[in-house]
């Protein structure tokens, strides 16, 4: 076997005997970067939600956020120039300056969502799968129930009962994504239940919470984020349709989905005004799907 | 014995590349392989089932397999192709897992399962295959083969299964089999049984077989000949029952520190390492 | 020490209804070596897990150090009773250090000296320093199960349980592993039994075995029995010949139903 001597914070990280948790764990993440690395289309994936962020970051430091919003009536429906990269839309409002705006909100939609659909998932499936019985036919139903709704109806329904907006919009779409979650997180849990590093921690005296969050939890959380990472691009796609509809953001915010529909109405002769936005839904979608993939890949090569 | 060799390896070399270099799972093994039956015999990372993938031509990318001289018979080995692999695979060479529950399909009959290995190397029609299929399922004694035939694999125990596969395997008349470790998810009677079988059968077709184990007492004794493996190398060539009088420390450490009825001792010798038993040539 | 009065699993309802152990009865002494041998399906791994509690719904009386243990185990109760199982790869936690594996307990029952004790029981079952920090994918085989024991020792249980310690590891390994837990027996004091299909391993740790077969026990005999062949139960006979090894004079082609 050949003899890599590796020096440096290299060398720390890939020691085969960490002498502390942290390397350890440090270590291993960079185990997975490595691998992740090599995949050319997953760091494509993952240049673009790098960019998205980017974008949304430096948004208010590259532009006054009134100029967004600002209308120049004059200036309307102008192809791109040097002083307006992308255009105008209808009202005259830099589409550039609105592209960055609308990837702070495709951001927060994303964000938002994430951050209610993996504990609601993870708290329904985990329970059903480790108790069985009854508990996991009644966790089943729900999620049944709720997995039936078609995502973009029950938004317009919500839409349309408790008003528009991102926030609502935000519940709409969080409400129809969780189920596939649970039921993630249930298969997960059923194939490792009988597992015997579970026996000996019963064996132990570990309680079942104690086996649920820290046994379970770690074992289901790659797949949930990786299947996170490929219902992205559905949750932007989704929240654009909501935008389109005039049921997300409310004007005069730049969403995308509101920016092309908007831009509908001089499609024909003005094609920018929605189609850059249009490209923008698109090319974040993709990207995100790109780094599911790659995750995918390296999680499989890992478990292989 | 003036024909040529069953199988002629030479310099076998199976390498891996990885991130963290090159991984060697063989090195350099040479052997010969006439109508007799081999034992080769190792631990988990000896190369063992490496060497036994790579007559197959089953070493997954991105393996390398590279060697002096790697025939069966007069057929080169080592510049086949794909294609060419698979008119071997079941003609020529045919090779038995260990497990029965994971090499056969799930959702196919196992009577069927045979029958589709005839079909493929002689394409017959599906009547002389069933009938050929049923001829098999008896030569490896199961005395109801048209019940068994309808069966699926998870209906079919340990030892039944292992003796479909070699069923299966034995079909279309190879000339060379291969065992990686064909005994070792069953039970202890079981073994001796399917064993018997194969040794039946090897003997009759006047086939060459190659049974790859951990276990050094079973293939001293089904075997005639035994290479023994370590980190890659063969560190030791006998005659099967000769075993006892082994020569490398490897194999008499390994021999010592296994316990035995009737031989009861306070501690067991344990097998200390050389790390030059890796480096040295056969 | 233990034992075993009239203990029946039964798993499944109707004509599903599987009798994993029925009616097994035994008992060890305190600081006993006590073997259970059979092949697969015999019952024994059934009946280890049941005197680990692994097994709420088993009937009859399991009573460890002269305590009954009725229904889901106490912290107390299983601090007593720890176990090795049989494949190292599967019985560690896949994405956890071994000092979180061996920390988990000591968390669970407030033993306090966290440090000093993983340090400690890894010295005891012969690994260092340098395999603290590693995960399971990172140590061989038998450092794996040493891992294993040392977590089953970390909570200075009386009575060891076995599950085929060593049927997962190369042969070259399984005397390490063997010496070791002859050694920790003696050094503790501690009652063990053990579960294996080997008849020589076995009979190289035990002192007594009971040999089981279809969820009964069969015979209970001595090592030293199994060793000069003085065995009575024909089956047991039948045992002992084939662990003697492949004999092809001997090995009758028997054409067996499915």
């Amino acid at each position: 076997m050949t003899d890599t001597t590796l020096v440096g914070w290299r060398g720390w990280l890939l020691d085969a005997a960490p002498s502390s948790r942290r390397q350890a764990r440090l270590g291993r993440w960079y185990r997975a970067w490595m691998a992740f690395r090599r995949n050319g289309l997953a760091m494509t994936g993952l240049g673009v939600v790098l960019a998205l962020v980017l974008m949304a970051l430096i948004a208010p430091l590259v532009a006054d956020p009134a100029t967004a919003n600002l209308q120049v009536l004059e200036d309307r429906l102008q192809p791109w120039s040097a002083q307006h990269w992308f255009g105008t839309d209808e009202l005259g409002r830099d589409i550039l300056v609105r592209i960055l705006f609308g990837a702070r909100i495709t951001l927060t939609i994303v964000a938002l969502v994430s951050l209610i659909v993996v504990p609601i998932g993870l708290a329904i499936g985990l329970p059903a799968g480790y108790f069985g019985g009854w508990i996991d036919a009644v966790l089943m139903r729900i999620t049944d129930i709720f997995l039936s709704f078609p995502r973009l109806v029950l938004a317009l329904a919500f839409a349309a009962a408790l008003g528009p907006g991102i926030e609502n919009a935000v519940i709409a779409i969080s409400l129809t994504t969780w189920p596939p979650y649970a039921r993630l997180a249930r298969a997960e849990t059923l194939t490792r239940r009988r597992a015997e590093f579970i026996e000996a921690a019963e064996l132990q005296g570990a309680s079942h919470l104690r086996i649920l969050l820290t046994q379970i939890v770690p074992l289901c959380l790659p797949s949930v984020i990786i299947r996170l990472t490929l219902d992205m691009a559905g949750i932007i796609l989704t929240a654009a349709g909501l935008g389109f509809l005039g049921l997300g953001a409310q004007p005069p915010a730049a969403e995308w989905g509101a920016m092309v529909s908007s831009g509908r109405q001089v499609l024909l002769d003005q094609w920018w005004v929605a189609t850059i936005p249009g490209i923008a839904i698109f090319i974040t979608s993709l990207g995100f799907n790109l780094l599911g993939d790659g995750l995918r890949d390296v999680a499989d090569s890992r478990s292989a | 014995m003036s024909e040529a060799p069953l199988l002629d390896v030479r310099n076998l070399r199976v390498t891996y590349p990885s991130d963290e270099g090159d991984f060697v799972a063989v090195r350099d093994i040479s052997f010969t392989l006439g109508r007799e039956r081999l034992g080769i015999v190792g631990e988990s990372g000896s190369g063992k089932s490496t060497t036994g993938r790579a007559i197959m031509g089953l070493v997954a990318e991105p393996g390398r397999v590279e060697a002096e001289e790697l025939k069966l018979g007069d057929t080169d080995l080592l510049n086949l192709d794909e294609k060419g692999f698979r008119q071997i695979r079941g003609k020529r060479v045919a090779m038995i897992l260990q497990d029965p529950k994971y090499s056969l399909d799930p959702v196919m009959s196992v009577g069927h399962q045979i029958a589709e290995t005839h079909r493929c190397h002689f394409g017959s029609n599906a009547k002389a295959a069933k009938a050929a299929a049923l001829e098999m399922l008896s030569a490896v004694h199961i005395r109801d083969p048209e019940r068994v035939y309808a069966l699926f694999p998870h209906q079919v125990s340990g030892g039944m299964g292992q003796r479909v596969m070699i069923a299966m395997m034995l079909i279309a008349g190879p000339d060379l089999l291969i065992a990686d470790e064909p005994t070792s998810a069953l039970d202890v009677t079981v073994q001796h049984q399917v064993l018997a079988i194969m040794d039946d059968l090897v003997r009759r077709r006047g086939m060459g077989l190659i049974l790859i184990s951990h276990n050094l007492h079973l293939v001293s004794a089904f075997c005639d000949r035994v290479l023994v493996m370590y980190g890659g190398r063969v560190v030791e060539t006998c005659v099967a029952s000769e075993l006892a009088t082994a020569r490398h420390p490897y194999t008499r450490g390994l021999l010592a520190s296994l316990p035995e009825l009737g031989r009861r001792r306070a501690e067991l010798p344990q097998l200390q390492r050389d790390p030059a038993w890796a480096l040295e040539a056969t | 020490m233990i034992s075993l009065e009239h203990v029946s699993v039964s798993y499944g309802s109707g004509t599903y209804r599987i009798k994993a152990a029925s009616d097994v009865s035994f008992e060890v002494a305190e600081g006993e070596a006590f073997g259970l041998v059979g092949e697969s399906g015999s019952g024994k791994s059934t009946v280890l897990r049941a005197i680990a509690g692994l097994i709420p719904h088993a009937e009859g009386r399991v009573a460890l150090n002269s305590q009954e243990m009725q229904g889901r185990r106490t912290k107390a109760e299983r601090k007593m009773v720890q176990m090795v199982f049989q494949d190292p790869y599967g019985s560690l936690h896949p994405n956890q250090t071994v000092d979180q594996t061996l920390a988990m307990p000591i968390a669970i029952h407030a033993l306090g000296n966290a440090d000093r004790r993983v340090a400690a029981t890894l010295r005891e079952v012969g690994l260092g320093p340098e395999h603290r920090y590693r995960y399971p994918h990172q140590l061989s085989g038998g450092q794996r199960q040493r891992v294993a024991i040392a977590r089953a020792l970390i909570l200075e249980p009386r009575i060891l349980l076995l599950d085929e310690p060593t049927s997962a590891l190369d042969v070259s390994v399984q005397a390490e592993i063997l010496n070791l837990l002859a050694r920790l027996r003696r050094d503790l004091g501690l009652t063990a039994l053990m579960v294996s299909h080997d008849l020589a391993v076995i009979a190289h740790l035990c002192e007594r075995i009971a040999v089981m077969s279809h969820g009964e026990v069969i015979e209970i005999t001595t090592a030293e029995a199994l060793s000069s062949g003085r065995v009575t139960h024909p089956y047991t006979r039948q045992l002992l010949r084939s662990n003697r090894g492949f004999d092809r004079s001997g090995a009758e082609i028997v054409e067996a139903a499915s």
